[in-house]
C-alpha cells in the first residue's frame, strides 16, 4: 500500500500483522497500532511558558466471532500487552449480541492513492528552532496592532504519526504523516473593552509555516470587534466566514453517515434523489485530496479512501459507509470508516468535505447585500445544534453589512435556523475555498432569512 | 504504585539541570464500557492506560515529558527530556526524599465495577432499552451506554510530597429519538457518580430511560423557540452549567493571571446580586467532580468563590499559587498522565436561596423555563457565554406552557450575575459533565436551586 517507506511504519505493520495472525478459526480480528511523537511549545512574555515532548503508542483490537463484536485497547506496545488485549477483546465479544452485519473489512480491490503526507524536514527541525518560532509568533502578534494588549496563547506544535492496520481477512497497510502548526490567540483592548481573535498557520512541515500570517489574522479578528454592541433582533442575510462554513459542513457530514441514516437519526433518510439544497450546491467528501489536512490514503478499516459525491446540484446522492453500514445497507463501503485513535472501534463519517466554490470573492458577495451580518465566529455548536432534529442555534460575533459594505461590529447575539432550511436558503457560495485544520474546507457562504437574536 | 527510591532517583534526574521544582505523576487507568443501540448490545470495550508524566519547572518555564514505560530507564529518559526543556542556571545534584507530606487515599467504592460480571452491566442496558421503548410508539430509537473507570494515581514532587488516590467512577446514559409529523426529536438523561456499581442501587435505570423517552416525545410538539431578550427561569440542578460558563471559567487563576478574564483584579468587589453564593467543592463525596487529591497531590477543598455576591477568591493550581506565595486550592487537574495540569473546576454550585420555586415561576410574567441544559461555552476575556437548552418551555402569565425547540441562550457573565433576581430553596446537583479546556476533558459536577435571570437572549427562530 502507499506510504510504507518508514522503518517504524514497517515495525508497526509487523506487530499488527502478527496479532491479526493469532485469530482463531471462525473469528475475525482487526488490529490497529499507532505511534505518535508530539512537540508543543508555548511562549509567553518572550520566554518559553511550557515545552511538552510526548511519545505515545497503543494498540486497539476488534474481534468478531459468531456475529458478536468486542473491542479492547492498551496504551502500550509491550509484547505482553498484545496478547492480553486480543484476549480481552475476545472476552468482550462474548457479551455482545449477534448482528449478522458485524465483521471487519474485506479487501475490495480498490488501490489507495499514492501520496506523501510525510515531510522529513520535521525530523531535522531543532528544538531551538521550534522555541524561536513560538517566541516570534508571540512577538509578532503583540506587534501587529497597537491595540493588542496581550495574548492568551502563542504556540508551535508538531506531530509525527505512524500507524498500521491489519486484519485476518487480508488487509495490511501502514501509513505515516507529519503536521505542524502555529496558533495564536490575541486580546485587543480599547476603552476598557476586550475582544479576542485567533490566527493560525498549518502545514506538513515547518517550511510551510507563516508567522506573519497567523499574527496578522489574530490581530485583525480581535481588533475589528472592538466597540461591538448588541443589536436589535431581526431576520437578515448572513455571510458565514470560511471557518464557520467548515464547522457547519462537519455537522451536515454527520447527518450523511450511513450509520445515522440506518438508525433513524438523520433527517436525510429516504431522501436520496431529492432536491435537499439549492441547485448550485455540490458537496464532496474526498480524503484523497492531498490539500486536505485530514487527507488519508486508507480509511479506519484499511480500505482505500475515494471521492464521494454527497450532494450534486442540490440533489442528495447517497450516504457514507464503512463495511458494517455497507453490508447492512446492501451496498459497498465508501471507504469512510473513521476512528479516533486506538481507543475505539471505527465508526463511519466524513473525512474531507468541501463545497464546490463559486466565482465571486467575499468582497463581491458583501457588495450585493443591503442589510446583513458577516459571521466571523460561532460558539456553542455542541449545545445549540441538534443534528437529529436539525435545529440550529449558535452564539455569533461579527460585523454588520449595510448597503453593500462592512459596518459596525456586533456581539452577544445568536443566529438560528434549521440545517434543512440553511441548505435551501443558501444564495451564493464564494470563490475563497481554503482547507482548514479540521475535516472540512471553508468557503464564504451567503444564507438568507436567518434569525439574528439580540436585544 | 512505584518504588519510593525509584521516584527519588527520577526526581533527582529531573532536577539535574538546575530546576526549582520537579514532579512525577503516575497513572494506571482501567476503563470499560458497554453500548446498546438499535435494540442490540453492540459492543463492549475495555482498555488500560498506564504511564507517567514528568514536570520540571524553572522560573516561568515548564518542561514536560511523558512515558508509558515505567521502568527505571523509561522514567530517566522522560526526566531527561523534561529537564532539558526547562534548564536552570545552576545544575548539579539535588537529593530528593519523598514521603514527608501528602495523603494516601484508598478507593471509596463499595462495589468495584471490575468485580461485577459483564452480564450485569449488559442487563442494565437491555432494561433501559425496553423501558424507553415502552413509553410509546413514537420512541423510534434508543441508545444506552454504561461506563466505568478506575484511575489510580500517585503524585510525588521535589518538595517531598507523596500522595496517592484511587478514583472509581461509574456512568450510565440513555439517548432516545422520537419520530412524529414534525420530524425527529431527541431526549437524553445521564447519571454519573464517583462511586462503584452501587450506583445502581440508588439509581433506577428504568426511571432514567423513561425520562429520556418522555423528553424526546414531549419535544415532538415543541414550538420554535422565541428570539430576543426575556426573563429565564432555570430549573433545579440544570443551572449549574450557566454558572460554570458565566463565571466559573473566569475565576480560574491561570486565565486571570494573563488578564484573559473579565474577573481579573476584582476580588472583594460585589460582582453578583447578594442572592449568589458560588462554591467549588472537590470534597463532595460521590459527586462526579470529586476526588481525594487533585492531580498535583493537593487535597480536595471546599472553596467559596462568591459569597453573597462578593468575589472572594479564584481557583488555583500549584504553579499559579506558588507564584503568588499562597497555597493551591486543590484545583490542579489533568486529563491523563499525558497532559500538563492546569486550573480546573470540580463540583461547582450555587447554594440554596430562600424563594419557593413555584413563586419564582408564577412571578415571571412571560419568559422561558429551562428544565435541562445541554452544555455551554464561554469566552473568558469578553465574558460572553452560551449554553444550550435541551428541554425548555414558554412561561405565559406565570405558568409553564408549551415546549420549545432546542437552541442556545447567550449572555455576558458579569452582566448576568447582576441579573440573578430569585434563587430557590430546592437545590439539586445536575447531570455529570465533561469540562473541556485547552483540549483536555475532566469530569465535573454542578448544581443549583431553581433561579431566575431577569434577562437573557434566547437564540430561537420565532419573532
Amino acid at each position: 500500500m502507499a506510504e510504507t517507506n518508514g522503518s517504524t511504519s514497517t515495525e508497526l505493520l509487523d506487530i499488527a500483522t502478527r496479532v491479526a495472525g493469532w485469530a482463531d478459526s471462525g473469528e475475525q480480528v482487526e488490529v490497529f497500532v499507532a505511534e505518535e511523537l508530539e512537540t508543543e511549545v508555548r511562549a509567553y512574555q518572550g520566554a518559553v511558558e511550557s515545552f511538552t515532548s510526548a511519545r505515545s503508542q497503543g494498540i486497539g483490537v476488534r474481534v468478531v466471532a459468531n456475529g458478536r463484536q468486542g473491542y479492547a485497547y492498551a496504551g502500550t506496545l509491550d509484547s505482553s500487552a498484545l496478547s492480553e488485549t486480543l484476549q480481552e477483546a475476545r472476552d468482550n465479544a462474548a457479551f455482545a449480541e449477534p448482528d449478522e452485519f458485524n465483521g471487519v473489512a474485506q479487501p475490495d480491490g480498490v488501490d489507495p492513492v499514492a501520496f506523501d503526507l510525510f515531510d522529513p524536514s520535521l525530523d531535522d527541525f531543532s528544538t531551538d528552532e521550534k522555541v524561536a518560532l513560538a517566541v516570534e509568533l508571540e512577538r509578532c502578534t503583540l506587534g501587529a496592532d497597537q491595540r493588542i494588549a496581550g495574548i492568551e496563547t502563542a504556540e508551535y506544535a508538531d506531530t509525527r504519526c505512524e500507524s498500521a492496520i491489519a486484519t485476518s481477512t487480508g488487509i495490511a497497510g501502514a501509513s505515516r504523516e507529519t503536521g505542524c502548526y502555529l496558533a495564536t490567540y490575541a486580546m485587543a483592548e480599547a476603552d476598557g473593552e476586550t475582544q479576542t481573535g485567533f490566527g493560525y498557520s498549518i502545514g506538513r512541515g515547518p517550511g510551510a509555516l507563516d508567522v506573519e500570517l497567523a499574527a496578522t489574522e489574530a490581530a485583525e479578528r480581535a481588533t475589528r470587534l472592538l466597540g461591538a454592541t448588541k443589536p436589535q433582533t431581526s431576520k437578515l442575510t448572513v455571510v458565514l466566514d470560511p471557518w464557520v462554513t467548515a464547522q457547519l459542513l462537519g455537522i451536515i457530514g454527520g447527518t450523511l453517515s450511513g450509520d445515522a441514516v440506518q438508525r433513524g437519526r438523520s433527517f436525510f433518510a429516504d431522501r436520496v434523489g431529492e432536491q435537499v439544497a439549492v441547485a448550485d450546491l455540490c458537496l464532496l467528501d474526498d480524503a484523497t485530496n492531498v490539500d486536505a489536512f485530514t487527507a488519508s490514503a486508507v480509511d479506519g478499516e484499511g480500505l482505500a479512501t475515494r471521492p464521494n459525491s454527497l450532494i450534486d446540484s442540490g440533489v442528495l446522492q447517497g450516504f457514507l459507509h464503512n463495511s458494517y453500514t455497507a453490508r447492512r445497507g446492501a451496498t459497498s463501503s465508501t471507504g469512510s470508516a473513521v476512528r479516533a485513535g486506538f481507543k475505539g472501534a471505527p465508526g463511519v463519517g466524513s473525512q474531507a468535505l468541501a463545497l464546490r466554490p463559486g466565482t465571486r470573492s467575499r468582497q463581491e458577495l458583501i457588495a450585493g447585500i443591503d442589510d446583513g451580518l458577516l459571521v466571523q465566529g460561532v460558539t456553542g455548536l455542541h449545545s445549540g445544534v441538534n443534528p437529529v432534529s436539525g435545529d440550529f442555534s449558535t452564539g455569533a460575533e461579527g460585523l454588520r453589512i449595510r448597503r453593500g459594505a462592512l459596518a459596525e461590529p456586533v456581539r452577544e447575539v445568536t443566529i438560528a435556523s434549521t440545517l434543512q432550511r440553511i441548505l435551501l436558503d443558501i444564495t451564493e457560495i464564494g470563490d475563497d475555498l481554503q482547507w482548514l485544520p479540521m475535516s472540512a474546507a471553508g468557503v464564504s457562504l451567503v444564507v438568507a432569512d436567518v434569525m439574528m437574536s439580540g436585544a | 504504585m512505584l518504588d519510593h527510591q525509584l521516584i527519588n532517583r527520577t526526581l533527582s534526574a529531573a532536577l539535574s539541570t538546575g530546576a526549582e521544582f520537579a514532579e512525577v505523576f503516575v497513572e494506571d487507568k482501567k476503563s470499560s464500557s458497554a453500548m446498546l443501540d438499535d435494540g442490540k448490545v453492540e459492543e463492549l470495550t475495555s482498555g488500560r492506560d498506564r504511564g507517567a508524566g514528568i514536570r520540571v519547572v524553572v522560573g516561568d518555564t515548564t518542561g514536560f515529558a511523558h512515558t508509558a514505560d515505567l521502568s527505571e530507564a523509561g522514567l530517566a529518559g522522560a526526566a531527561e527530556v523534561a529537564a532539558a526543556a526547562a534548564r536552570g542556571g545552576g545544575g548539579g545534584t539535588r537529593t530528593v526524599s519523598v514521603g514527608s507530606s501528602g495523603v494516601s487515599a484508598g478507593a471509596t467504592a463499595q462495589v468495584p465495577p471490575e468485580d461485577v460480571a459483564k452480564t450485569a452491566k449488559v442487563e442494565l442496558l437491555v432494561r433501559a432499552d425496553a423501558e424507553a421503548r415502552a413509553v410509546g410508539p413514537q420512541v423510534s430509537q434508543v441508545a444506552a451506554r454504561y461506563g466505568d473507570s478506575r484511575r489510580r494515581i500517585l503524585v510525588a514532587n521535589s518538595d517531598g510530597l507523596l500522595a496517592e488516590d484511587d478514583q472509581i467512577r461509574t456512568l450510565f446514559s440513555v439517548s432516545c429519538v422520537a419520530t412524529g409529523d414534525t420530524g425527529l426529536q431527541t431526549g437524553r438523561e445521564s447519571v454519573g457518580r464517583t462511586i462503584g456499581f452501587e450506583l445502581f442501587e440508588e439509581t433506577d435505570v428504568a426511571e432514567l430511560a423513561r425520562r429520556a423517552a418522555d423528553r424526546a416525545t414531549t419535544k415532538l410538539s415543541a414550538r420554535p423557540a422565541p428570539s430576543g431578550t426575556m426573563p429565564v427561569v432555570v430549573g433545579p440542578g440544570g443551572g449549574g452549567v450557566l454558572f460554570h460558563e458565566a463565571c466559573g471559567h473566569g475565576l480560574e487563576a491561570d486565565l486571570v493571571a494573563k488578564s484573559a478574564s473579565v474577573f481579573a483584579g476584582r476580588v472583594g468587589e460585589q460582582v453578583a446580586t447578594p442572592l449568589v453564593t458560588l462554591i467549588d467543592d472537590g470534597t463532595m463525596a460521590g459527586e462526579w467532580g470529586h476526588f481525594a487529591i487533585d492531580d498535583e497531590g493537593r487535597e480536595a477543598a471546599h472553596n467559596v468563590l462568591i459569597d453573597r455576591g462578593v468575589l472572594t477568591d479564584y481557583m488555583w493550581d500549584h504553579l499559579r499559587a506558588r507564584k503568588q506565595g499562597r497555597p493551591s486550592s486543590g484545583n490542579g487537574r489533568r486529563q491523563s498522565y499525558q497532559h500538563l495540569p492546569m486550573v480546573r473546576m470540580t463540583n461547582t454550585y450555587i447554594s440554596n436561596g430562600e424563594d419557593d420555586p413555584d413563586d419564582i415561576i408564577s412571578g415571571t410574567g412571560s419568559g422561558v423555563y429551562v428544565a435541562q441544559l445541554g452544555g455551554g461555552q464561554v469566552n473568558t476575556a469578553t465574558g460572553d457565554f452560551v449554553f444550550g437548552m435541551t428541554e425548555a418551555y414558554l412561561i405565559e402569565n406565570g405558568e409553564i406552557g408549551d415546549p420549545i425547540r432546542q437552541g442556545n441562550l447567550i449572555g455576558n457573565g458579569p452582566e448576568t450575575l447582576k441579573l440573578i433576581e430569585a434563587v430557590g430553596n430546592d437545590f439539586a446537583m445536575g447531570s455529570p459533565g465533561t469540562c473541556g479546556k485547552d483540549g483536555q476533558g475532566v469530569p465535573v459536577g454542578d448544581g443549583t436551586p431553581t433561579l431566575r435571570v431577569k434577562a437573557l437572549t434566547i437564540g430561537g427562530t420565532a419573532a
